[in-house]
């Protein structure tokens, strides 16, 4: 118990070092508007990216599908903060979008998550197909001309710290009995069956699980950027999780984090290159992928029990 | 004591045109050691998988007798049917082979520790009593099968007879009252299958829990069983101890063709 202490207190300590980095750097002008506009973009793709790891990486379900939870989330925070532009208005619109975002999986996830591999992950493809074209085509929603104006109630302190939540809260799920039995369904289905896991109701919690944490970024996202369409949670925002997800590695929150924040500089960097951004940018991918085909870290997990247990290892006087 | 653990009556299994188990009753009784035999292809794996409700059955009635009552086991999920207490290990080892050697037996608790979504994620007391108790009693189980050393070991880096006992540790962590091993001592030398015959006794003794075995290798069935089933063809074809097969004509006929 006491050794989980000073583990959890030594991830506390981090947490709060980098937000008073960030925050020290915002206060003496090395971060301008540019850069805080990509710290925070980071990080709600790291919520993202964080959420599809565990449907992919840990439960082995590969969804194609997270732009059209992330999008539930958006148009939810977008809607209703209009009428109600006060920080609890932005987090009960949150809870809302987390809410719904949760449902509309469990309705998606009951029938397509028996089925594998590429079927599932086109049979999710079509299912936030189907939520983006239902936003294109409702009135509240302002159809394909999206909402704008929408209150700006969030800023890098709030996506700072709604990151950490979420990561801790997916870390924890993942280090308990719960992401045991998920990676018992990736490791081996009939296995897990065999050993009493009902593995339907797992990969629904995991995918679920997912959904409700992309409902989150959306909300994040519409709060922050204050401007949202339904052409922003096409395929392609799928695959640009997708791809911080895979180059990370598969399996490695670890990996997630490193390639959200690569990823997100690279972009910044470029932008100054205008229409070659796109070709270097791809080739980055294409290079790390030859390279590192298993993900910059694989699943190597960063930990400071490591260090602890290595300490451990040299002889002590008492 | 012969009261009865789980009776198959008159089960079929139809792959299309393909009988591969037809009309076969069994039955097997509490702390019993029962084993199956039989020519490769006689339907004995796929009698597994249809008990342990891996493959639906054609027909036929599946029950089981436990202190709760009785309980038919007919159109249930393999999960349902493991925690109602039918555990196995599979003919080619089905590890969960990138995860730990202790989180492969944890996982087998799962069922047998209730944390709570919330106490999991965030972290209060119950979810470290939850999972202290729980990573006590699955090294403890370690400890017994000598599994202790390479308990932190990802399980597809064990040597392959430690492999099949690591399943059978496995198995036992979702305490069944019926263990079905298909064959166990595949791929094992004598040396290894020695140990297994050890192992399978002292857990016989040791669980208190039913065993049934399937097994090519006759030095360890005709040392281990009380009671044997013989296959052939997805029939069943005799039935009796060890030292009655040996002498039953059909079942020398089975194995070795008639006389000439």
């Amino acid at each position: 118990m006491k050794a989980n202490l000073k583990y959890n207190l030594t991830w506390l300590g981090v947490m709060v070092l980098v937000f008073g980095l960030i925050d020290a750097c915002e206060f003496l002008g090395i971060i301008n508007a540019f850069i805080e506009n990509m710290l925070v973009t980071i990080g709600i793709n790291i919520i993202l990216a964080t959420g599809l790891n565990l449907i992919i990486g840990f439960s082995g379900q590969f969804s194609l599908g997270h732009a059209g939870f992330m999008a539930i989330g958006a148009y939810a925070t977008g809607i209703m903060t209009q009428n109600m532009a006060t920080p609890l208005g932005f987090y009960l619109s949150m809870g809302v979008g987390i809410v719904i975002a949760m449902v509309a999986a469990l309705i998606v996830g009951i029938p397509t998550l028996r089925l594998r591999g590429d079927y599932l992950a086109i049979a999710t493809m079509g299912a936030a197909e189907i939520i983006r074209i239902l936003i294109n085509n409702f009135k509240i929603t302002n159809g394909a001309a999206g909402l704008f104006n929408i209150p700006p109630l969030v800023t890098w302190a709030t996506v700072y710290v709604l990151m950490c939540l979420t990561t801790i809260i997916t870390v924890n799920f993942i280090h308990s009995r719960s992401g045991r039995a998920v990676m018992a369904v990736r490791e081996d289905e009939i296995a897990a069956e065999a050993m009493g896991i009902n593995t339907t109701r797992w990969k629904l919690i995991a995918f679920v699980f997912g959904a409700g944490t992309a409902a989150i970024g959306g909300s994040l996202h519409a709060a922050y950027i204050q401007t949202i369409a339904p052409g922003d949670f096409n395929i392609m925002a799928s695959i640009a999780i997708l791809i911080i997800v895979v180059l990370g590695g598969v399996g490695s929150i670890t990996g997630t984090f490193v390639a959200a924040i690569v990823l997100g500089a690279l972009d910044t960097i470029l932008q100054n290159f205008g229409t070659l951004r796109m070709i270097i940018y791809s080739l980055a991918l294409i290079l790390i992928m030859i390279f590192k085909p298993a993900g910059l870290l694989g699943n190597w997990e960063f930990s400071f029990k490591r260090f602890g247990r290595t300490r451990k290892e040299v002889p002590t006087h008492d | 004591m012969t009261s009865p653990l789980l009776t198959a009556q008159q089960l079929v299994k139809n792959f299309g045109g393909l009988t591969a188990v037809a009309n076969v009753s069994v039955h097997f009784d509490q702390n019993e050691l029962v084993g199956l035999i039989g020519p490769n292809g006689a339907g004995k794996t796929t009698l597994f998988n249809l008990l342990t409700g891996e493959t639906p059955v054609t027909s036929g009635a599946i029950t089981l007798y436990t202190d709760q009552g009785v309980q038919s086991l007919n159109g249930k999920r393999p999960a349902q049917i493991a925690q109602a207490g039918l555990s196995r290990t599979f003919q080619n080892i089905r590890l969960f082979k990138e995860l730990s050697v202790l989180d492969n037996v944890r996982i087998a608790m799962t069922n047998h520790y209730h944390d709570g979504f919330l106490a999991s994620v965030f972290r209060t007391p119950k979810f470290y009593r939850t999972e202290a108790a729980m990573t006590t009693a699955a090294r403890d189980l370690l400890a017994i099968f000598d599994l202790t050393d390479v308990a932190d070991q990802p399980a597809k880096n064990l040597p392959y007879g430690t492999q099949r006992r690591l399943e059978i540790v496995r198995a036992l962590a979702t305490k069944p009252k019926l263990l079905f091993l298909d064959e166990p001592a595949a791929g094992m030398n004598p040396e290894e299958t020695a140990d297994l015959t050890r192992l399978i006794r002292q857990i016989q003794r040791d669980f208190h829990i039913t065993i049934v075995l399937i097994e090519h290798d006759m030095s360890l069935v005709m040392n281990v069983v009380e009671r044997l089933y013989v296959l052939e063809h997805g029939a069943l074809l005799a039935e009796g101890t060890p030292a009655d097969i040996q002498q039953n004509p059909d079942v020398i006929r089975a194995y070795l063709g008639d006389e000439a």
